[in-house]
């Protein structure tokens, strides 16, 4: 099983208490990657994220994309490549690339 | 992502139905794919529908890319156990090989001589009576159901229960033989022709297995068969 299914009861109630938020999801890596595909990150409106998308390196980026996506409305496609010096602080032994699609809650 | 689509997947993954989400990556329409069928806000291609079931089967998550379109199908599946009766020697055997394959196991085994922590220790053991036990744990799409005892006094009450289950696997220990005679049994219990004809048995890929570890060799991979192959048997989807 990959992914963290509780993240979805958890994106089902924060749409039912009326709040704006958004859903991001790993869904391709190259290399080694902290996080396999299906991995979510769950951000609302007030920038307040749950899960995780990366070993923490990128969680800061997607939450900035996530809040533009509330904005928007629209879903979003990042792609981050993790260079050997940033792979080294995520405890990886190489660089890899991860691409992350972030969604909007309806 | 559509509230209708959230609650629904939702719904799927607390019914323990093996599921995925496919995400169009161009237009961001999304579509739920089971094997009851097909659900969202755009048609799969059949061709499409087949890899996305074929990848539930396998539990593989990923990007499917077709021409110009980019889907991303992620999988849900609910855990694989594995439900023994009968805490034997070659239950020893089999234990740790289904760990290692992903399987949380439970024994059970009303004969306290047998489950004990000793002999099994990281196992979940249960002393109930293999029906209410098998009963109680719900054997599902994602379980497998294996009788160790030979004993048919624990084995027969076993059956009745898997056999109407969901179980992708039932499997029975004992000689073509003591099998004969075990067909003639459930259906004296009022089990079907075709129940019965879901049973693996003997038990295990004909791989020549002696040891009891050889024979566990033959049993999971006899289930992995059972559970990778389901694909070809699962009824078409709609």
């Amino acid at each position: 099983m990959t992914g963290e299914p509780d993240i979805l009861n958890e994106a089902a109630r924060l749409r039912r208490s009326g709040r704006k938020a958004a859903l991001a999801t790993v869904i391709s890596t190259w290399g080694s990657s902290p996080r396999p595909v299906g991995s979510h990150l769950l951000v609302d409106e007030t920038g307040a994220m749950q899960g995780s998308v990366s070993g923490g390196c990128i969680e800061g980026a997607v939450v900035h994309e996530a809040m533009k996506v509330m904005a928007e409305g629209e879903p979003r496609l990042l792609s981050f490549g993790v260079t050997d010096e940033m792979a080294w602080e995520v405890g990886l032994a190489c660089g890899g690339r991860v691409d992350v699609y972030v969604e909007p809650l309806e | 992502m559509k509230a209708e689509t959230l609650e629904r997947l939702n719904a799927l993954r607390a019914d323990k139905q093996p599921c995925a989400l496919v995400t169009d990556l161009k237009t961001g329409l999304q579509a739920i794919v089971h094997a009851g069928g097909t659900h969202g806000g755009f048609a799969l291609f059949p061709e499409d529908e087949e890899t996305v079931l074929r990848r539930i089967v396998e539990d593989r998550s990923g990007i499917v890319e077709e021409g110009d379109q980019r889907l991303f199908v992620q999988v849900f599946a609910p855990p694989l156990r594995l439900l023994l009766v009968g805490a034997v020697h070659i239950a020893q055997a089999l234990v740790p090989m289904a760990a290692l394959a992903g399987y949380a196991v439970t024994i059970i085994d009303p004969r306290r001589a047998f489950a004990t922590d000793e002999r099994f220790p990281d196992v979940t053991l249960s002393d109930a009576w293999p029906d209410e036990g098998l009963a109680a744990l719900a054997p599902d799409r994602r379980t497998a159901v294996v009788t160790l005892t030979h004993d048919p006094k624990l084995d027969d009450p076993a059956l009745l229960v898997a056999l109407r289950s969901p179980a992708f696997y039932v499997g029975s220990l004992g000689s073509r033989k003591t099998h004969a005679k075990r067909v003639a049994r459930l259906l004296e219990a009022g089990l079907t022709e075709a129940e019965i004809a879901r049973l693996h048995a003997p038990v295990g890929l004909d791989i020549g297995a002696v040891t009891p570890a050889e024979i566990g060799v033959s049993i999971l991979a006899e289930i992995t068969q059972a559970l990778r192959r389901q694909v070809s048997a699962a009824p078409a989807g709609g």
